[in-house]
C-alpha cells in the first residue's frame, strides 16, 4: 500500500520506546465502537420489551388470546431461517479469516438470500393479518374500534412496532451485506483487514439475537391456545 | 510561522480548495468543536430571547404582549432549544471535542469521520426542530417533556419536534461512543486511567450516560411518534395506554441527562481549581470515582420526577433515598475542591472567579435539590417556581457557568489570543449579580405557590416577577458583554503563549498556540500525574521538539 500507516514512537525518560496507538488501523477500537453501538440497540429494544412486559402484567389474558392467533408455523420457520443465516454469516467470517475470499462471498450471498426469505415470509404473515382485520390504522386496530379489548390492541400494536423495527434492521442488514460484497470485490476488505466484515457479522448477530427474544414473547406465550380469540 | 489548525485541515471527502468547504467537511476535532460552539450559542441566544419575551409577559399580571397559547409555545421552544440543542451536546460537543484528545495526547478522536457525520446529524436535527416553527399549526406547546396524553392530542407540531429530539439523541449517542473508544484506545503511552486529567474522567462518565440512557428516550419518542401516526395507544389512556409509563421511560433518560450535563462541567472545575491554586488536586481518585458513581447512581433516581404522578409509596421512598445518595459523591467533589484551594497560591484570573462563583450558585442549586428530594416537601413544591429556580441554579448556575469558565480558561488555547482580563471580570460580576437577582426571587415565589408555566398570576407575586425581570436585563447585558469581550479578544487580543496559566495537563504542552493540525509534535510518554506542582510551579517540563521530559 502506498500510504501504509506507521505508528509513532513515544520515548520515556529512560529512553525506552513505546508504540503509540493511532486512530488509523485500530482493529480493536473499531470492534469496541461497534460493540458499544450494539449496546444502544439492546437498550432501544429493551425499552420496548419493558413497555410490552408492563402491559402484559395489566392484561395477561388478552395477551395470551392475541398471541394464540399468531401464525406459529410461519414465525417458527422464520426463527429457523434467521438462526441458519447467523450460522452462514459466522462461517463466512471464519472463511475470510483463513483467506478463502470466494467461500466468504458465497456465505454472504447465502445470508442475503435467507434474510430475503425471512422478509417474504414476514410479508405473508402481515398480509394474512391484514385480511383478518388486524393491522395498524386498519379495521380492528383503529382507535375507535371496539372489536378487540385494550390488551389485544396493545399486544398487536407492540407486535407490529417491534417486528416492524426488527424487519427494518433486516433490510438495513441486507444493504450492509451488499455493501460488504462491493468492498470485498474492491479488495478493501481482505484477510488482513476485515474489521468491516467483523462488525457487520456482529450486527447480524444482534439482529438474530433480538428475534430470539421477540419470537417467544409474541408467538409462544399463547401456544397452548387462548380462550375465545377471534 | 508554523501552521495551526486554522490554516490546514483534513477533510471527510476530497480536498476542497475553498476555506468555507474546508470547514464544512473538516474532520479535525478542534474545528468541529468550534463549529458546535458557534451553532450552539446561536441557538442559546434564540432561547434567551424567548425567555426574555416570557419575562416581559410576566412583568405584570394579566395579558400584556402574548396570549396563553403563544406563551405555551414560547416555554416549549425555550426548553427544547436549551435542553436538546444547547446543553445536552453542550460541554462534551465543544470541549470534549476540542480539548479531550489534546489532554490524552491523541491526534484526533477514534472515528474522525463519524465525528464529522455526527456534527451534521446535529445540524439536521436542529433544522427539523426549528423548521417546525413555520410548519402546520406552529411549534409544540407541550413543554420540553412532551408528557402524554396531551402531546398525543394537541394539534401543534409535536411530531417534528419528537423526530428532531430523536435525531439529536442519535448525535449524542454517537458522540459518546466516539469519546468512549477514544479514551479507551488513544491515550498516550504510560497514561493509565488514574493519570488522566479529571476533565477526561468527566467526559468518560458522561459518554457512558449518553450511550446507555439516550436509546431509552429515543425509543420512547419513536413509540410516541408511532402512536400519533398509527394510533397504537401505548401512552394514551383513551386507547388503553398508560401515560405514567411515558413519564417513566422519559425520565429514565432525562434524569441521567442532568448528570450528563453536569459531569463534564465538574471536570472543568477540577481543571481550573488546581491550576489557579498552583497545587496538586486534593483527592484525585475520589473525584474521578465520584464522577463514575454519580453516573451510576444517577440511573436509579428518575422516579423523583413522579412523586405526584401515582406511584407506590415504597417506590417513592426508595427513589427519595437514592436521590439523597447522589448528593454524596457531589459533596465529596466540593470538599475536594475546597481542600485543594487550602494553602494554595490562589490566582484570581477570570476562569477562577467563574469557578468560584459557580461554587456558590451550584451549591444553592444542589442544596435546593435536596429539599425537593423529600417526598412531602416535593408535593408542596412540585411544578412551582421553586423547581424552576432549582434547576436553573443547577444547570445555568452550574453547567453553563462552568462552561463559561472553561471558555475563559481554554480561550488562549483555541484562538492563540488573550482577552482583556479587566473587561472579562466586569462581565462576570454583571452575570453573577443578574443571575442571582433573576432566579433567587423565584424560590420565594415558588414557596408561596407560584406555579410554573403559567402566563398569568395573582397580584401578590408581582414583586418577585419584577425583581426577576430586572435581574434578567442585567444578566443578558452581562452575557452580551462577555461575548463582546471574547470577540474583541479573538480579533484584537494580544498573542498568547502556549501555556499562559502555568497549567500542567497535556493540552498546554503544545509546540504552538493555537495548536497545529495533528496536535502534539510528538506524542509524549506520560509517567506523571496530571496536576504536579512544586512550590507553585509546574513540575513537568517538555522539550517541545521531541516531547521528552527535561525537568
Amino acid at each position: 500500500m502506498a500510504h501504509a500507516y506507521v505508528p509513532e514512537i513515544a520515548i520515556d525518560r529512560e529512553g525506552n520506546e513505546h508504540e503509540v496507538q493511532g486512530w488509523q488501523d485500530d482493529f480493536y477500537g473499531g470492534k469496541l465502537g461497534f460493540w458499544l453501538f450494539m449496546l444502544t440497540e439492546v437498550m432501544m429494544f429493551g425499552g420496548m420489551f419493558l413497555a410490552l412486559a408492563y402491559y402484559n402484567t395489566l392484561h395477561p389474558q388478552d395477551y395470551i388470546n392475541a398471541s394464540a392467533s399468531l401464525n406459529r408455523l410461519l414465525g417458527g420457520t422464520n426463527t429457523v431461517i434467521l438462526l441458519v443465516s447467523a450460522l452462514t454469516m459466522g462461517l463466512g467470517l471464519l472463511k475470510m479469516r483463513v483467506g478463502d475470499v470466494k467461500g466468504a462471498k458465497l456465505m454472504i450471498w447465502a445470508t442475503i438470500i435467507l434474510a430475503t426469505a425471512f422478509l417474504i415470509i414476514k410479508g405473508f404473515e402481515w398480509t394474512a393479518e391484514y385480511h383478518h382485520g388486524v393491522f395498524l390504522m386498519h379495521d380492528k386496530l383503529l382507535a375507535d374500534s371496539t372489536a378487540l379489548p385494550f390488551g389485544q390492541k396493545l399486544f398487536f400494536g407492540m407486535y407490529f412496532t417491534m417486528t416492524g423495527l426488527h424487519g427494518l434492521h433486516i433490510i438495513i442488514g441486507i444493504g450492509l451485506m451488499i455493501w460488504l460484497l462491493k468492498r470485498i470485490n474492491a479488495n478493501k476488505v481482505r484477510q488482513d483487514h476485515h474489521i468491516l466484515y467483523w462488525n457487520i457479522a456482529l450486527y447480524w448477530d444482534i439482529v438474530h439475537l433480538i428475534w430470539v427474544f421477540v419470537f417467544p414473547y409474541f408467538y409462544m406465550i399463547g401456544a397452548a391456545g387462548g380462550t375465545g380469540g377471534h | 510561522m508554523s501552521k495551526s489548525y486554522f490554516d490546514e485541515t483534513h477533510c471527510a471527502i476530497g480536498h476542497p480548495k475553498s476555506t468555507f468547504m474546508q470547514w464544512m467537511l473538516t474532520v479535525d476535532h478542534k474545528r468541529i468543536g468550534i463549529m458546535y460552539a458557534a451553532v450552539m450559542f446561536t441557538f442559546f441566544f434564540v432561547a434567551v430571547a424567548t425567555a426574555l419575551l416570557m419575562r416581559f409577559e410576566l412583568f405584570a399580571p394579566g395579558q400584556q404582549f402574548i396570549d396563553g397559547d403563544t406563551f405555551n409555545q414560547a416555554f416549549t421552544l425555550h426548553g427544547v432549544i436549551m435542553i436538546f440543542l444547547f446543553i445536552i451536546p453542550g460541554i462534551p460537543a465543544v470541549f470534549g471535542n476540542i480539548v479531550m484528545p489534546l489532554m490524552i495526547g491523541a491526534k484526533d478522536v477514534s472515528f474522525p469521520r463519524l465525528n464529522w457525520f455526527t456534527f451534521w446529524l446535529y445540524i439536521f436535527g436542529a433544522a427539523i426542530a426549528v423548521s417546525s416553527l413555520w410548519v402546520g399549526d406552529g411549534f409544540a406547546d407541550t413543554g420540553w417533556t412532551f408528557y402524554a396524553p396531551y402531546s398525543l392530542n394537541t394539534g401543534t407540531n409535536v411530531i417534528m419536534t419528537l423526530v428532531a429530539a430523536f435525531i439529536l439523541g442519535m448525535a449524542s449517542i454517537l458522540t459518546g461512543l466516539n469519546f468512549l473508544v477514544t479514551i479507551h484506545r488513544l491515550r498516550a503511552p504510560g497514561m493509565t486511567f488514574f493519570k488522566m486529567p479529571l476533565f477526561v474522567w468527566g467526559i468518560y462518565a458522561t459518554a457512558w450516560i449518553q450511550l446507555l440512557a439516550t436509546p431509552v428516550v429515543g425509543i420512547t419518542l419513536v413509540l410516541a411518534i408511532l402512536e400519533k401516526y398509527f394510533g397504537i395507544g401505548i401512552f394514551d389512556p383513551a386507547k388503553g395506554g398508560d401515560p405514567v409509563l411515558f413519564e417513566h421511560l422519559f425520565w429514565i433518560y432525562s434524569h441521567p441527562a442532568v448528570y450528563l450535563m453536569i459531569l463534564p462541567a465538574f471536570g472543568i472545575m477540577s481543571e481550573i481549581i488546581p491550576t489557579f491554586s498552583r497545587k496538586e488536586i486534593f483527592g484525585y481518585r475520589t473525584i474521578a470515582l465520584s464522577s463514575a458513581s454519580i453516573a451510576g447512581i444517577g440511573y436509579l433516581v428518575w422516579g423523583h420526577h413522579l412523586y405526584t404522578s401515582g406511584m407506590a409509596d415504597i417506590a417513592k421512598t426508595v427513589f427519595s433515598f437514592l436521590t439523597f445518595f447522589v448528593a454524596v459523591p457531589t459533596g465529596i467533589k466540593f470538599y475536594d475542591w475546597v481542600a485543594t484551594m487550602y494553602q494554595g497560591k490562589i490566582v484570581l484570573s477570570t476562569p477562577m472567579i467563574w469557578a468560584l462563583g459557580t461554587m456558590i450558585t451550584f451549591a444553592i442549586g444542589g442544596l435546593t435539590g435536596i429539599t425537593i428530594t423529600m417526598i412531602g416537601v416535593d408535593i408542596h413544591l412540585q411544578d412551582t417556581y421553586y423547581s424552576v429556580a432549582h434547576f436553573h441554579y443547577a444547570i445555568l448556575g452550574g453547567v453553563v457557568f462552568l462552561m463559561f469558565a472553561g471558555m475563559h480558561y481554554w480561550f488562549p488555547l483555541v484562538t492563540g489570543k488573550m482577552y482583556n482580563e479587566k473587561h472579562a471580570k466586569i462581565a462576570f460580576y454583571l452575570n453573577f449579580v443578574g443571575f442571582n437577582l433573576l432566579w433567587f426571587p423565584m424560590f420565594i415565589a415558588g414557596y408561596y405557590g407560584m406555579p410554573r408555566r403559567y402566563f398569568d398570576y395573582l397580584p401578590e407575586f408581582q414583586i418577585y416577577h419584577q425583581m426577576s425581570f430586572i435581574g434578567a436585563l442585567i444578566f443578558i447585558a452581562g452575557l452580551i458583554y462577555m461575548f463582546w469581550v471574547f470577540f474583541r479578544g479573538w480579533t484584537k487580543g494580544e498573542k498568547s503563549t502556549p501555556n499562559p496559566w502555568h497549567a500542567t495537563t497535556l493540552e498546554w504542552h503544545l509546540p504552538t498556540s493555537p495548536p497545529p493540525l495533528e496536535n502534539h509534535s510528538k506524542v509524549p510518554y506520560v509517567d506523571f500525574n496530571p496536576y504536579e506542582y512544586h512550590q507553585g510551579e509546574p513540575v513537568v517540563k517538555f522539550d517541545y521538539e521531541t516531547m521528552r521530559r527535561i525537568d
